[in-house]
This record gives C-alpha cells, sequence and structure tokens, in this order.
C-alpha cells in the first residue's frame, strides 16, 4: 500500500443555489480543485452524493458529471453512504491510489437539495433510517437526534440551553469563512429562543438544507511534492458501522462506529487524541457533536457538554472543532459535507484558513456521519508542505 | 414516496401483532425479525410475539414533518423499551407531549399510521399508550 496526498482542493459556496444545478455545482468544485492541483485530467473520478435520485431525479453521477468535466472515457462512479456519502467517496478513492490501480484520482461530493419542498427534502432524508420500522412511524431524522437529545438530557442531567456553546462556536468560526451559508454569529439568547422542530431540537440545534459541491484531488505521496507545493497526507482513514436503526443499538448514546472508526484511525495514525490540532466534527445537529467528542475520547460519556461550556472547543481552546464554521454554520448538502470537511481541514494544514487559521497546525481529524450514525468515517490529515 | 400496498402487507404480522423471533441458542427476544440473533449472531428463526409491554426510553414530539404525516403534528415518538428486551420506534397515542415521561410504561394498540399515495391507502400499525389504570 502506498502513502496517498491531497494535492488540490475546490469548493462551491454553500447556499440555496437557485440558479445552478446538480451538475454546474459538480462541475465549480471538480474543476477548482483540478486548476488548484494544476492538472487537467485524473485517471478516475469517485462523486459522493446521498440524495440526488429522489431530490432531482437524476442517478448515474458518475458518468454524468466525468462528462461534464470534459473527461468523458475516463472510469468514474457515485458513491452513497447517506450523509458519509463525501468521505466515502473521498475513502474510495485514496484506496485507488493506494493500492495502485490509479495515480491521480479526484474524489467530490455533490448535493442538490432545494430543488424540493421541504416536506419532500425531510423525508428524502430519512432514507437514511429504517424505513420500515422507523420512517415509517412517521420519525424523521429531526426526531432520531430528538429522541438521543432527550435522553442524554435524562441521563446526564443537563438542559437545552447547556448545548448552545456547539451552536455559538460554530457561527463565531463560519462567520469568517467566504464559503459558508450563515456567516453570521448567533448568541445564546437566539439559540434559546429557536422554534422546536422535534423536542427537545429547535431550528438552531440544526444544519440548514442547502447546496454545495466540493472535491480533492489525490496523488501518491512519494511524488506528491513534485505537483503540490503543500500536500497533505492522509494519515489515516477508517469507517466502521452500527446498526442502522436506533432502537436496534445496544447503547444508542454511545455512538459506536464513532467509537470504532475513530479508534482504527488512531492506530493507523500512531497517535493519541491528545496530538490533533483540530477537529471537524459532524455537528448536524448539537447532539451529534456531543456524542462525537465523547466517543472519538475527547469527553466522557456525558461530558461534552460540560467540554463546550468551559471553551474548550473554541479556536484557543483544548481542541477546536468547527473551525471554518462546522455544518451548522458553513452548512450540510449532505452528501458533499465529508469532502467540505477535508478541504477545510486541508486549509488549516496548508495555512490558508483566514481569519481561523489555527497557529502551527499539523495534524487535523474529520469525520463524517452517515445517518442517525450507522456508517461513520474518519480521517486523519498531516501537513507535508 | 408512496410504499406499496404489498409493503404493508408483507409487515402485517409485525405491525398488527408484533411478531419477532425468539434465539433458541441464548434465549434472546428479537425485534423486528432479522432471522440472526444480535446477541449472539447465531440462526434465529423461531417465532415469537411479544407482549407489547414496555416502558418509554426516550421521546421527541414532531412539529416539523416528513411529507405524509403533515396533517397529524404535533405527534409524539418514543423509544419503547419492551419488556422483552427489544426497543422499538413508534408513536405515542392517547397522551398529551406534555405528559409523557421517561419510564412511563406503555402498552401496544392499534391504530391509523397514516393515509398514503393518490388511492389514499390507509395503513395501520402498533401505537402504544400509557397502560390503564386497572380497577
Ligand atoms: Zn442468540
Amino acid at each position: 500500500m502506498r502513502d496517498v496526498a491531497i494535492i488540490g482542493i475546490g469548493q462551491t459556496p454553500v447556499d440555496e443555489h437557485w440558479t445552478t444545478s446538480l451538475r454546474h455545482l459538480a462541475l465549480d468544485a471538480g474543476l477548482k480543485a483540478l486548476k488548484d492541483a494544476n492538472l487537467e485530467r485524473v485517471e478516475a473520478v469517485y462523486v459522493g452524493n446521498m440524495l440526488s435520485g429522489t431530490t432531482t431525479g437524476q442517478e448515474h453521477l458518475g458518468g454524468l458529471v466525468v462528462d461534464f468535466l470534459g473527461m468523458a472515457g475516463t472510469e468514474a462512479m457515485k458513491i452513497e453512504a447517506a450523509c458519509a456519502s463525501g468521505a466515502a467517496a473521498v475513502r474510495v478513492g485514496m484506496m485507488a491510489v493506494a493500492s495502485g490501480m490509479s495515480d491521480l484520482v479526484l474524489a467530490m461530493g455533490v448535493e442538490k437539495m432545494t430543488d424540493t419542498v421541504g416536506q419532500q427534502t425531510t423525508a428524502a432524508l430519512a432514507m437514511a433510517a429504517d424505513a420500515e420500522y422507523e420512517v415509517s412511524q412517521g420519525v424523521t431524522f429531526v426526531t432520531l437526534n430528538g429522541l438521543l437529545m432527550q435522553r442524554y438530557m435524562y441521563e446526564y442531567g443537563w438542559e437545552r440551553k447547556d448545548f448552545a456553546n456547539f451552536v455559538i462556536n460554530a457561527h463565531a468560526n463560519g462567520k469568517h469563512n467566504p464559503n459558508a451559508m450563515f456567516q453570521k454569529e448567533i448568541s445564546q439568547a437566539a439559540y434559546e429562543r429557536s422554534p422546536m422542530i422535534s423536542s427537545p431540537v429547535g431550528l438552531f440545534d440544526a444544519s440548514p438544507i442547502c447546496d454545495g459541491a466540493a472535491a480533492v484531488v489525490l496523488a501518491p505521496m512519494e511524488y506528491a511534492h513534485t505537483l503540490s507545493p503543500a500536500p497533505v497526507r492522509i494519515k489515516a482513514s477508517a469507517v466502521a458501522t452500527s446498526p442502522l436503526a436506533v432502537h436496534s443499538r445496544k447503547d444508542p448514546l454511545a455512538l459506536e462506529a464513532a467509537r470504532i472508526s475513530a479508534q482504527r484511525a488512531y492506530e493507523q495514525a500512531e497517535i493519541e487524541p491528545d496530538d490533533l490540532d483540530f477537529f471537524e466534527l459532524h455537528d448536524a445537529f448539537t447532539i451529534m457533536a456531543a456524542l462525537s467528542l465523547e466517543a472519538t475520547g475527547f469527553a466522557e460519556r456525558g461530558q461534552a457538554v460540560r467540554m463546550a461550556l468551559d471553551g474548550e472547543i473554541t479556536l484557543d481552546g483544548r481542541i477546536p472543532v468547527s473551525t471554518m464554521g462546522g455544518l451548522k454554520s458553513r452548512g450540510h448538502p449532505v452528501g458533499a459535507t465529508g469532502v467540505y470537511q477535508i478541504v477545510e481541514s486541508v486549509l488549516q494544514l496548508r495555512g490558508l484558513a483566514g481569519e481561523t487559521q489555527l497557529p502551527n497546525a499539523r495534524l487535523g481529524m474529520a469525520q463524517n456521519i452517515g445517518g442517525s450514525g450507522a456508517t461513520i468515517i474518519t480521517h486523519i490529515l498531516e501537513a507535508m508542505g | 414516496m408512496g410504499v406499496k400496498v404489498a409493503h404493508n402487507w408483507r409487515l402485517r404480522g409485525q405491525r398488527y401483532r408484533l411478531e419477532g423471533e425468539v434465539c433458541d441458542h441464548c434465549g434472546s427476544t428479537i425485534f423486528p425479525p432479522r432471522d440472526i440473533c444480535p446477541e449472539c449472531h447465531q440462526p434465529a428463526k423461531t417465532e415469537h410475539t411479544l407482549s407489547g409491554r414496555g416502558e418509554v426510553y426516550t421521546y421527541s414530539t414532531v412539529q416539523n414533518a416528513p411529507e405524509g404525516f403533515e396533517q397529524y403534528v404535533p405527534y409524539t415518538v418514543a423509544l419503547v423499551k419492551l419488556e422483552e428486551g427489544p426497543m422499538i420506534t413508534a408513536q405515542l397515542t392517547d397522551v398529551a407531549p406534555d405528559d409523557v415521561e421517561i419510564g412511563m410504561p406503555v402498552e401496544m394498540v392499534t391504530r391509523r399510521l397514516r393515509v398514503q399515495g393518490d388511492e389514499g391507502t390507509i395503513s395501520y400499525g402498533y401505537k402504544f399508550r400509557p397502560v390503564l389504570q386497572r380497577a
């Protein structure tokens, strides 16, 4: 197996792109990544996406996107793992390069969520849950997170207002990210006032529905320096699974796939959590941010909310999270999110994260959660420039 | 996203009677049926109907429903820990959202779940209500 590096990145601003179609979002991010890598072609394209068939009537994204990139003839396919589709596409691309089957690969994520009306998009997202035994009961994705948050508050004695710092931190950082959907701060009072969607999850606990695309170019580490002045090494890549339905998990608050995939990633990278300079976590909901920090070893069970209250997740805290806004402020175009996390991590490791640049960032982790936690993908990235 | 009549028909044993399985190797009760025991990973195909009694493990009241459920808001969904062990996702009924508590004893009833599609297919299934006080 060969070491793999990221030699190019590209992203489209996350927004409600009424005037831009799915294919043009993918094209924009893909071309930016190729330009960043000084390449015109690659040997394979992997497109992470969750919802295109339902929200735009378009499947077969590999063939579509590679053609519009001007590379018809090149290997291409769509990769799906619900909201973890983006990181899954990067992982598949990494496997292609690591195995020696390809040298240059474009891995991207794209999602178009605003062509459908709200309830249809909500129903489409719920397809990541168990159709026969969860969704059939009127459950939405928000409801599954509501069930987890309610139990968490009951077991550990927190109130909803105690989760506010996850949101305040994400928006304080996202405010400076030109590609973020919401470039503005949110106050404790605004968080507390936000209306319930599925109790105790309120509007400001949840990431927004939006459109976006992001892409990375991968190459073998051994000659990455000849292609890029600042390659970033993929030091670890690991996927783990849990039962799809929340009710089938022995310990629903454990986020077991996050724990296992992080553990595998730490072993591959030969590091401890404390070695990381930042953590791009999957804060689709405040409860997911909390459960992620606990499952990855940054907090004891029930204590991630304490971490946030104590300021340990801010840019100058013990483990900065959502350094460019996270899913909450940058936005969560589901199948693209995992690639945005990796693109933002590369910006931090290249020293190009702007106002929210961390000093001396050398090692970062990105974790992308599919569904309510059934598929969780962890990448650890290292600066090599 | 309409689901066909055959789909509802196929699930009738689970929806109307909570038909699950019991593992002949370790004795675990399994719902929904999956033919492989999640505890000991051995084949488990012996049918077993659950009692329908349990308690609320957690709950959430839905204000913003997915397509097909808009007319029912607000409604409360719970994870119910069944007395035989498995957890089930189901709506609560015959109780105001503000009166729901974790640990509340509940029992299964059969109710209308939703009206689906242009043909107006009505699907029925389990919901759970607070255990009635017995005289
Ligand atoms: Zn068994």
